[in-house]
């Protein structure tokens, strides 16, 4: 075979690749969007779910998911943000340094699962919060932080030298630059980070499995008092947050219309995903333009 | 030079004569918002706490894992090699872990086979062949399939790979196959953007020489590029691996979940991750059954440790 025809076929077999990884993307979200949107309503949405009747929703579920979220973003954003800024700034080449940086490898690659286990033995059992809202949180900040370590690592190691030589030249003390120059100008980048990480902690389910629980007391919405066992806003109940909910349907569900309810929660689930994703390149570019003053 | 050296020790650094503690000593370095001190030790503690938090996983994971050794005296060597699995306490409980351990290890590899070339492909055409827009239109294609969480990667598998599996192969559907598919098309998106990502680090002076001496696109990527990017390009593949080690319900919905030992890939099985998180819910805290899950657990955890070591190590290699 001449070279010139191996280099064809094998061209060919290439593009053939990027055209599965595309076919891949295009099926999976025309298959869930498809056979998702159509069990998505108003009254799915708004709805409670049921555990033994057709017709239930994921109101709760969806509250969970995103509580959740956000409580696990309060806890992983200041610590993963300073952890991030001592490695690009503070940490001096050495053993100590090196360590971290090993650290935060570990904490990145292991399975989550393992991280829901290590959750349900401190969090559940050691100190008592039991499947809660919390538990979940915390299970999640540890499976959250390396990545915002990287992302505001990355963030500051791409800002030009001269901006930090400016403020120390000013006679500011180092942490000063950090807060004043360095943070807001990383900021944009940042962000994204955040927001693309809070699309995977809201799809996350083995680690929650055994911290946040399986199931949901009923919550009345009406009642916004955090320390009264129905708020919804009551961090030591059990929550199932949307992905679990999803797993829990399909391997011990009992109701008649699991199809319905599966489809419609991953779809709900993966809309709310890319919402994530969009948000994250749109808000990047805008708070970039603004500060590059071109607006 | 001594007396020198002494003197200027001894003069203070234009302090302002205060005697107000809040001016000066400890006290001002956590009350003045942007002293050094301040920043310091917030920095210092939150890096301490990744520490921590490694350090504790490990540690609690590993107590809790070889409570069924030491406690409940489970030999260390049958548990890894028995083929029984039984959690049952009235019909003679028997705790042997080798299919599990092997379902993993089969899942991991057979994942890894199925994604790698399609992947490296993928690299390759947003490296290679069409680098401005195959970046442009694959890069976000890539970080939207990255995104998609697994639970919904278990539900496509379980509403379209199992179905598939059940008329072509015959038996439930519910197989090795369908579970290494599954988790395959999962770590296809990291592979892929991680590989492109080593690609584009080879520089273009070899791509170049390559040409400059008559070889094709193709044989500049087959004899220049892939071996320049070797290493990286295994890191990809482990990085995916480890990653479809550790996947837990995507698989769990999909592999039949059986304690045997499975016979063929159209057999059902069971990995250590679906043993866990199916097995966990029905045990109580403290029995032998709780117990022996905690050191599948440990398992896991010492094989993801493994990968990690490899992937250091190529790292290592790649920079010496």
């Amino acid at each position: 075979m001449s070279s010139k025809v191996t280099n064809r076929i094998a061209l060919s077999l290439i593009v053939l690749c990027a055209i599965i990884m595309a076919g891949i993307l295009a099926a999976l979200l025309g298959y869930i969007l498809v056979n998702g949107v159509t069990s998505i309503s108003w009254h799915f949405l708004t709805s409670e779910s049921d555990p033994f009747l057709a017709g239930g929703g994921i109101k709760d579920q969806l509250w969970n998911s995103f509580y959740v979220l956000i409580i696990t973003m309060i806890l992983t954003v200041p610590i993963g943000t300073s952890g991030g800024i001592y490695l690009a700034e503070y940490a001096k080449p050495g053993k100590l340094t090196s360590f971290i940086r090993s650290c935060v490898e570990v904490l990145a690659s292991l399975p989550s699962i393992v991280v829901g286990m290590f959750g349900m033995l401190i969090f559940v059992n050691y100190f008592q919060f039991r499947f809660s809202v919390l538990s979940g949180a915390l299970a999640l900040t540890v499976f959250n932080l390396p990545v915002i370590v990287r992302v505001t690592e990355d963030g500051f190691h791409s800002l030009s030298s001269h901006q930090k030589e400016g403020g120390l030249a000013l006679g500011l003390t180092h942490w000063h630059t950090i807060k004043t120059i360095l943070l807001p100008a990383a900021f944009p980048s940042i962000l994204t980070g955040i927001i693309l990480s809070a699309g995977r902690v809201f799809g996350e389910s083995a680690a929650l499995l055994f911290t946040a629980g399986m199931s949901t007391p009923n919550l009345n919405f009406t009642n916004w008092n955090p320390a009264s066992p129905t708020s919804p806003l009551n961090m030591f109940r059990s929550a199932e947050t949307l992905s679990v909910h999803i797993w829990a349907v399909n391997t011990s569900g009992i109701i008649p219309d699991i199809q319905t309810v599966a489809n419609g929660s991953a779809a709900v689930l993966v809309i709310c995903v890319l919402l994530f994703n969009l948000l994250a390149r749109g808000l990047g570019k805008v708070i970039n333009n603004k500060l590059s003053g071109k607006s | 030079m001594k007396i020198d050296k002494a003197v200027i020790a001894q003069t203070p650094e234009s302090s302002p004569k205060s005697s107000l503690l809040r001016e000066k000593g400890l006290m001002k370095g956590f009350i003045d918002h942007y002293s050094e001190t301040r920043g310091k030790t917030i920095i210092y503690s939150s890096a301490l706490l990744m520490i921590i938090a490694v350090v504790a996983i490990t540690l609690f994971l590993t107590v809790q894992g070889l409570r069924s050794f030491f406690v409940d005296h489970i030999n260390f060597w049958s548990f890894i090699t028995g083929t029984k699995w039984s959690l049952d306490q009235t019909n003679g409980a028997s705790y042997g872990a080798f299919p599990f351990i092997f379902g993993s290890l089969s899942v991991t590899l057979l994942a890894a086979v199925f994604a790698t070339p399609v992947a490296v492909g993928c690299a390759l055409f947003m490296a290679e062949i069409a680098k401005k827009w195959g970046q442009r239109v694959l890069q976000p294609i890539i970080e939207i399939l990255v995104g998609i969480p697994s639970v919904v990667y278990g539900l496509i598998g379980l509403s379209v790979i199992v179905p598939f599996m059940r008329v072509h192969f015959g038996g439930s559907g519910f197989n090795l196959l369908a579970g290494s598919l599954v988790v395959g098309i999962m770590i296809l998106p990291t592979v892929a953007s991680i590989a492109a990502d080593s690609l584009r680090a080879v520089p273009d002076s070899l791509r170049e020489a390559s040409f400059a001496i008559g070889g094709t696109k193709w044989q500049t990527i087959w004899r220049v590029v892939i071996p320049a990017a070797g290493s990286s390009i295994v890191t990809a593949i482990i990085l995916g691996m480890s990653r479809a080690f550790g996947e837990a319900l995507a698989v769990q919905m999909v592999i039949g979940n059986t304690f045997q030992m499975p016979h063929s890939i159209f057999a059902p099985a069971a990995t250590l991750t679906t043993v866990i998180t199916g097995s966990m819910g029905d045990t109580t805290t403290g029995s032998v059954s709780n117990d022996v899950l905690w050191s599948l657990g440990l398992i896991l955890l010492v094989i993801s440790y493994i990968f990690i070591l490899i992937i250091r190590m190529l790292a290592k290699r790649r920079n010496a």
